[in-house]
């Protein structure tokens, strides 16, 4: 039997030698021989075969618990990441078919939905779990940041493992860790990584120091570690970068810039760095190994597991990783006919190489966190002086970008220095409105007032790459 | 204004507007601890570029990334040599 089609319990079953081997929470641990014949179901395993479960925790510990226990058994899973917001549950719930919720505390409200609601306990309790025949389960992610209910798409474990390959470890055991939340994708894949692999796992924790995180790790003997940029930024500012000694540092998730890898090549002489390219929909396309930003013109328009094109300035990529459609009624195809998925990254040919250069959206990326240019707009055009406005990403070594704003006044753009006083007024009277109505990372950090904003042939404005 | 007073003065207006608490601003405070999240960060080397006309993370050819508020200005301090005028002019 394929390895993918086999329940991941059954496989941590099967695996020679557990000892040693844990997953480790910032408040508590879990090892995996505990996890291979143990559970936190508390005996109600069995009601959730079949079903489609939406697991929701405080812990990342308890999801990745739970997930291992339900794969096989459920139908389907539906993993809610950390910042569901309580409004869109129903719709995830009706939209997924959700027949059963599981919880370790409940933090968003599960109690009001009418639904078997099953609790999930730390720690673990020995116990002989027989749910009758393994299934293929599907798993459901939620993709992040947009505006509005978050989409949802149907992944197999087969097509979440697929890029798992063994990284050569030094002569320490394994231990991977995320600074990710595992419910995420990026951090699903170091999740499957630990547990299909030798070694252990540390999770990160919501609001921890990034010096605790970092002397946590340590103290678990981290040898692969993964993150985003604005992760491995926040990491090489802190006095207790290097009491970290990674064999292997992997970045996913944003665009990592040369600086980035170079600063984390001087941080971390020893280690192996790569970075990924991969999303919630298109799965995990290819991983970078040479140091240089970008990825080979090569890995371009070549078969194999994965192949990818550039059509219309986009990345397109089609593989058995990439989810296989978006869940609910009347939600969108997720891949054209050729079973290729727009990832709606745009890419630049230079030399022998490809650049990341934005989004087609023009969605800017702060930190991780996604602003719609739009909605910025909107809030600055509501000056009654203002007559237009394009809001733009402005790239930054902290957060790899940050907003910025052209603003067409009404009266134009007349340069006198009475004209400049009044415009430094304004520019505040404008920063107080965002500031007033949007979230912090969504507030221009620099208004500029111009003559006029380029506007297409369509009568729309002119948008870096729309 | 020096470069030291240009940076002092953005990171308390910075702080003022995001409503964080300042450590009191010592060369050898960590910046991770200064009261200043990374979005913070992300603004003050946004709006030094602006005052200053350059932003040594990418002049630079030396990755770096300051730990303390020393490293910063210092940081900050030694870009603004090679880009004085008599820099650009030699």
């Amino acid at each position: 039997m394929q390895q993918s089609t086999i329940a991941l319990r059954r496989l941590l079953g099967d695996a020679a030698d557990l000892s040693g081997r844990s997953i480790h929470g910032a408040q508590a641990s879990s090892s995996l021989g505990q996890v291979r014949c143990g559970t936190g179901f508390g005996g109600c395993l069995p009601e959730l075969a079949g079903r489609t479960v939406l697991l929701v925790t405080t812990e990342q510990l308890s999801a990745g618990l739970a997930l291992i226990e339900l794969d096989g058994v459920a139908r389907r899973i539906v993993l809610c990441p950390p910042d569901l917001q309580p409004e869109h549950l129903t719709t995830v719930v009706a939209d997924a078919g959700v027949d059963a919720l599981v919880t370790d505390c409940d933090p968003i409200g599960l109690a009001g939905l009418d639904l078997p609601l099953l609790a999930y306990r730390l720690p673990l309790v020995p116990a002989e779990v027989d749910v009758g025949e393994s299934r293929t389960t599907e798993w459901v992610m939620l993709t992040s940041g947009t505006t509005g209910a978050p989409k949802m798409v149907i992944h197999s474990r087969a097509g979440l493992t697929g890029a798992i390959t063994r990284k050569p470890g030094g002569n320490r055991p394994v231990v991977w860790g995320t600074f990710y939340d595992i419910r995420r994708y990026g951090g699903l894949q170091i999740f499957f990584r630990a547990l299909l692999g030798t070694g252990s796992l540390v999770l990160s924790s919501a609001g921890e120091d990034v010096g605790d995180h970092l002397r946590r790790l340590a103290g678990h003997g981290v040898t692969h570690q993964s993150g985003t940029s604005s992760h491995w930024r926040r990491v090489l500012m802190s006095p207790d970068a290097r009491i970290i000694d990674p064999d292997y540092v992997r970045l996913s998730g944003e665009v990592a810039d040369q600086n980035i890898l170079d600063s984390l090549r001087k941080a971390y002489p020893r280690a192996e760095i790569g970075h990924a390219y991969a999303s919630t929909e298109a799965g995990v396309g290819f991983e970078v190994t040479d140091g240089l930003e970008g990825f080979p013109a090569a890995l371009m328009d070549r078969c194999g597991e994965v192949e990818m094109k550039v059509e219309d300035g986009s990345l397109r990529i089609r593989s058995i990783r990439t989810a296989s459609r978006y869940v609910g009624a009347g939600a969108a195809r997720l891949a054209d006919r050729e079973g290729f998925v727009d990832t709606d990254d745009m890419v630049e040919r230079r030399g022998d190489r490809y650049y990341f250069n934005g989004r087609r959206s023009g969605v800017i990326n702060v930190g991780g966190l996604k602003v719609h240019p739009e909605e910025v707009e909107a809030v600055i055009n509501r000056h009654g002086r203002v007559r237009m406005s394009l809001v733009k990403a402005k790239a930054n070594p902290i957060t790899g970008s940050i907003v910025v704003a052209d603003v067409v006044l009404n009266e134009g753009d007349a340069s006198s220095p009475e004209a400049d006083a009044s415009h430094a007024t304004l520019k505040n009277e404008i920063l107080q409105i965002c500031r007033d109505e949007l979230p912090q990372h969504k507030v221009p950090v620099l208004v500029r007032f111009i003559p006029e904003l380029d506007v297409t042939e369509a009568g729309k404005l002119a948008r870096p790459h729309a | 204004m020096s470069v030291r007073l240009t940076i002092i003065a953005e990171i308390e207006k910075v702080a003022a507007e995001q409503n964080k608490t300042l450590h009191p601003l010592a060369d050898e405070l960590v910046l991770l601890n200064s009261g200043l999240d990374s979005l913070c960060f992300a603004i003050l080397v946004t709006r030094l570029e602006d005052d200053l006309g350059f932003d040594p993370f990418t002049a630079s050819d030396d990755v770096y990334f300051p730990v303390t508020l020393g490293d910063f200005i210092g940081f900050y301090e030694d870009a603004a040599k090679h880009n004085s005028p008599a820099a650009l002019a030699g």
